[in-house]
């Protein structure tokens, strides 16, 4: 009964204040018909010691693999601090801040990571959070549809440069209001999208195009083209986009012309730790004009009756508690806790310090790239520049050299062909600030030692073209 | 003071990115940043202190009592946390081979099995990511099962207006017309209004038990009945299962689909507005849609299920595995309760509810439902007090901030005027309820004697009633200075 504060005392004298013989009678609504039985199947409780003990052991048995994957989820240094203050109480157990009088640090928490969030995509304004990068630009695409009031299509253009599982969440999210995902083709050779593959769509009623920079192959798309294309044609563009990248790269809001109408992505490379797939959190910016087509909660500034600032959540006309059915969505409960940890990651990082990580992040995948392919078996898939993952093409079956790596405790990279059908034995690697040289120089050897292995037992291999 | 108003040029935190630039030569100028973005420069002591004195102006579960009903505030142990925050769970990439991640596996899969059994369903998912994203599961799930009937004269989704406004939301975003349906006096939903409703083009119901009105719906065993005769599917929103916890299960109520809300039930923190977790579980007809990915056990490997064995599933709902750290946090909870502890979180939670409810009908408040049950929750309504003394639910929410208690949720179920939503949970001492009894009979007598008091209030927190009108028309959602 570990969270129950009662005293045997304390219910017999509540019963009497309550006027009942037990507390079996407070259900006396229930029909007798519908009352749980044993719930067997649920284990016997445990006492802090021993619950500490079982998930260490399972904690340790996960290994905490050197880690050469990305592909949406990636390892970077969180600072101390980050984490120590998320934690605190007045954070982690508070609710979403209704109360506004009562809820200022959230409040102000929010309306900061608003600004920055904004400075990043070079966008406008943010909201207060999605629940990851995959929902989030399900969403977006769901108010690129009510935003652009030109277009009557439901037609969105999606790149297969575009995360899989990203394009998979978005058709389960938005199919069922007959909004149509056209899927663009990647350039073989280039591995990125190419003008001429939306040529054919020239003249059409295309609600948006999204693009994702860095592309999920880890490529830099020609944004500028892309976007300038897209409002052409009278589409609005949704940019998926790295927040990390986006400290080097140039922001969503500074693409082509006009810049990006809608930014979004995931925002785990902010401050959140890798943690077998959530909670990460998605962010949104768009240009002013859209605001109200934004989904989720959003902070404003205003003042109090004293004329002293103050911080309350705004628009929310927009949102389910008040709109219902009408409202721009559904989501109420979204992501405040990584919100949290993002926005003291930004300050302790800055600019600079972002800007920095995202160098180390590319010159380690560099170095990476170049270490792993001095092999002869192994080489680049595609030819443009890319951020901190790219596609190395293997000559020899993949799942004979991951095997072997994992068991070095090594995660290699993520296989493309699960989802690339075209791309077999090839393999998304990443490598972030905090992998060293010695890390990169193990991989590398442990590699060189597997192909070599398997190479000389006469596997099928083909060294590659000149 | 704004983080951006303490940053100063040439400065920040050294310890926390590479002392060096590395080279990026090779990116091609015209896709570089030219600008330099707005963030602040700051030294590590500056941006701890900032948010450290930040998160000292919250209301929090740990610092106040919380009885914000529909939310169930409850203390979330912090065991919970430091255990999900072990090292091997927090380095674990989502694309990891299970070969790497059977401790982590193995946390989901018995959490799954845990939570089939509190909820009698068949089988559970654990990708939705939030209650709403669980009903979204959950009403999709239903029209894929009347489409692959053939079944696609199913336009309308039935909705008690006691409803959270998530559930309209989600029936629309299911791509379904919303019908409300009306409450009786005794706070059941309207059966008559329910029989003339169902028909031919129902898809189904989303209903709460115990509903938001903080009484147990007594007649679910006909409402499942009706709408299962039309050829329609029940939905239950789980927000509200910490009152029957260990009691009555919805799959026993004739559910065919339900979410829960991990971070109220299963005690997982709201963390300033998330996140949450919201499984669903299902009946067997429901099962072959489900989402994934679902973690499965062989005797030996724990292994995800993939879209090979489930063709017929809705699909993905975000990028990994949903909120697997939160996931985490509830399976701690879970086994700390135990199956003893299970039965016992909504005897309690109920013994605190009906405790708070008698004391303060005592005192002379009026309850929305008098000679009901309180269930977990229930409310006051203040519609007397705002015809005589012209006090609104709101002033009296604002002037218990005064005295340090958050106030209850204020304003909804919108179908009671002047509204208090009062769920005080099972952790809270008796002498915490006693002392919030206190404070309400206090706040009356202020209300009779100096209204203003209550009018005006908070006078104790950083700052008093906010312009909210302003804050809409004159909108600021971001620092404009920041940029400089
Ligand atoms: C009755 C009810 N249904 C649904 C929800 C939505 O849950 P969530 O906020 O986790 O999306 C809530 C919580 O806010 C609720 O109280």
């Amino acid at each position: 009964m570990p969270f129950i504060p009662h005293s045997e005392t304390d219910v017999r004298e509540m019963l009497a204040t309550i006027g009942s013989d037990s507390i079996e009678e407070l259900f006396d609504e229930i029909p007798d018909s519908l009352r749980t039985g044993k719930l067997s199947g649920v284990p016997e409780g445990m006492i802090e010691q021993e619950i500490t003990r079982l998930m260490m052991q399972r904690a340790e048995a996960d290994g905490r693999p050197l880690c050469f994957m990305g592909a949406g989820a990636y390892d970077h240094h969180i600072p101390a601090a980050v984490w120590e203050i998320t934690t605190r109480g007045e954070f982690y157990s508070a609710y979403t801040p209704y109360q506004a009088e009562a809820s200022q640090g959230t409040l102000q928490l929010i309306y900061e990571y608003q600004t920055m969030m904004a400075q990043l995509t070079g966008l406008d304004v943010s909201n207060a959070s999605l629940y990851d990068g995959a929902s989030g630009l399900a969403e977006a695409v769901l108010m690129a549809v009510r935003a652009n009031r030109k277009s009557k299509s439901r037609r969105i253009l999606i790149p297969t440069t575009v995360h899989p599982y990203y394009r998979q969440t978005t058709h389960t999210i938005v199919n069922n209001q007959k909004i149509e995902l056209v899927e663009v083709p990647y350039c073989p050779e280039g591995g990125n999208t190419l003008a001429e593959a939306l040529k054919q769509y020239e003249g059409e009623d295309i609600a948006a195009l999204v693009i994702q920079q860095p592309n999920f192959f880890g490529i830099l798309e020609d944004v500028d083209i892309l976007t300038d294309w897209a409002h052409a044609q009278g589409a609005l563009v949704i940019g998926v986009a790295n927040p990390i990248a986006m400290a080097l790269l140039k922001p969503p809001g500074a693409w082509g012309v006009k810049g990006a109408d809608i930014a979004c992505g995931e925002g785990q490379p902010l401050g959140v730790p890798m943690m077998g797939g959530g909670p990460y959190f998605g962010f949104m910016c768009c240009k002013q004009e859209f605001v109200r087509q934004m989904p989720g909660r959003i902070v404003g500034r205003t003042v109090d009756r004293d004329d002293v600032v103050g911080y309350t959540l705004t628009l929310q006309a927009r949102e389910q508690h008040i709109r219902r059915s009408k409202a721009t969505s559904n989501i109420c409960t979204n992501q405040g806790l990584l919100v949290t940890a993002a926005t003291i990651h930004m300050s302790l990082l800055g600019a600079e310090g972002l800007k920095r990580v995202a160098q180390a992040c590319h010159a380690n995948a560099r170095k990476l790239v170049d270490a792993l392919t001095a092999s002869e078996y192994v080489e680049p898939v595609f030819k443009r520049p890319y951020f901190h993952e790219t596609a190395l093409r293997f000559s020899l079956p993949l799942d004979n050299v991951m095997r072997p790596l994992n068991a070095h405790n090594i995660l290699p990279g993520y296989a493309l062909q699960q989802d690339y059908p075209e791309l077999a034995d090839t393999l998304l690697v990443c490598a972030t600030e905090t992998r060293t040289d010695a890390d990169i120089e193990m991989y590398a050897d442990h590699l060189g030692r597997i192909i070599k292995t398997q190479t000389a037992a006469g596997c099928p291999v083909k060294p590659k073209m000149a | 003071m704004l983080i951006f108003e303490q940053s100063h040029v040439g400065r920040r935190a050294l310890a926390q990115a590479p002392m060096q630039e590395a080279d990026i030569s090779d990116i091609p100028a015209d896709m570089l940043r030219t600008d330099v973005p707005g963030l602040p420069s700051t030294s590590e002591l500056q941006v701890v202190r900032h948010f450290t004195r930040l998160s000292q102006k919250n209301f929090s579960i740990d610092t106040q009592f919380y009885p914000l009903g529909s939310c169930t505030m409850k203390y979330n142990p912090r065991a919970c946390n430091t255990l999900a925050m072990l090292p091997g769970f927090l380095a674990r990439h989502p694309l990891a081979p299970e070969s790497m991640g059977q401790g982590f596996l193995a946390c989901m899969y018995d959490l799954q099995e845990i939570l089939k059994e509190v909820t009698g369903m068949q089988a559970v998912t654990m990708t939705p990511m939030a209650g709403a994203q669980g009903e979204f599961t959950g009403v999709a799930m239903i029209r894929a099962y009347h489409d692959a009937n053939g079944d696609s004269e199913r336009t309308e989704i039935l909705v008690p207006d006691a409803a959270h406004g998530t559930n309209p939301a989600t029936a629309v975003m299911c791509g379904y017309k919303v019908r409300e349906i009306p409450t009786d006096a005794q706070g059941d939903v309207d059966l008559e209004a329910l029989k003339q409703a169902v028909g031919p083009q129902t898809a189904g119901i989303m209903l709460t038990n115990p509903s938001t009105l903080g009484v147990f719906e007594r007649r679910i065993e006909e409402i499942a009945a009706l709408i299962h005769e039309a050829g329609g599917l029940l939905y239950y929103d789980g927000a509200n299962l910490n009152a029957i916890l260990g009691k009555v299960r919805p799959g026993d109520m004739g559910f065919d689909v339900i979410h829960m809300n991990l971070h109220k039930t299963f005690s997982t923190p709201h963390g300033g507005g998330g996140p949450g977790a919201g499984p669903v579980g299902v009946s067997k007809r429901l099962e072959p849609f489900m989402p994934l990915p679902i973690v499965g056990y062989d005797g030996d490997q724990y292994y995800w299920i993939t879209e090979a064995v489930r063709p017929q599933s809705i699909g993905r709902l975000s990028a990994f595995m949903g909120n697997a750290g939160v996931l985490m946090r509830a399976y701690i909870y879970a086994r700390m309760l135990g199956r003893e502890g299970m039965h016992r979180v909504a005897d309690y939670a109920t013994l605190n509810a009906n405790y708070l409810m008698a004391r303060l009908t005592a005192a002379g408040f009026d309850v929305a439902f008098p000679g009901r049950r309180a269930t977990h929750e229930f409310i006051v309504t203040l519609k007397r007090q705002q015809k005589e003394l012209g006090i609104t639910a709101m002033d009296f929410a604002k002037r218990l901030l005064d005295y340090n208690f958050h106030a209850p949720t204020t304003y909804f179920p919108l179908l009671v005027p002047e509204c208090l939503l009062i769920e005080p949970t099972e952790t809270e001492t008796r002498e915490e309820l006693d002392a919030f009894v206190e404070a309400m009979i206090r706040i009356q007598q202020e209300a009779e004697n100096s209204p203003e008091l209550l009018k005006e209030a908070p006078h104790t927190r950083p700052v008093r009633r906010l312009d909210e009108v302003r804050a809409a028309k004159q909108l600021d959602l971001a620092w404009s200075g920041a940029a400089e």
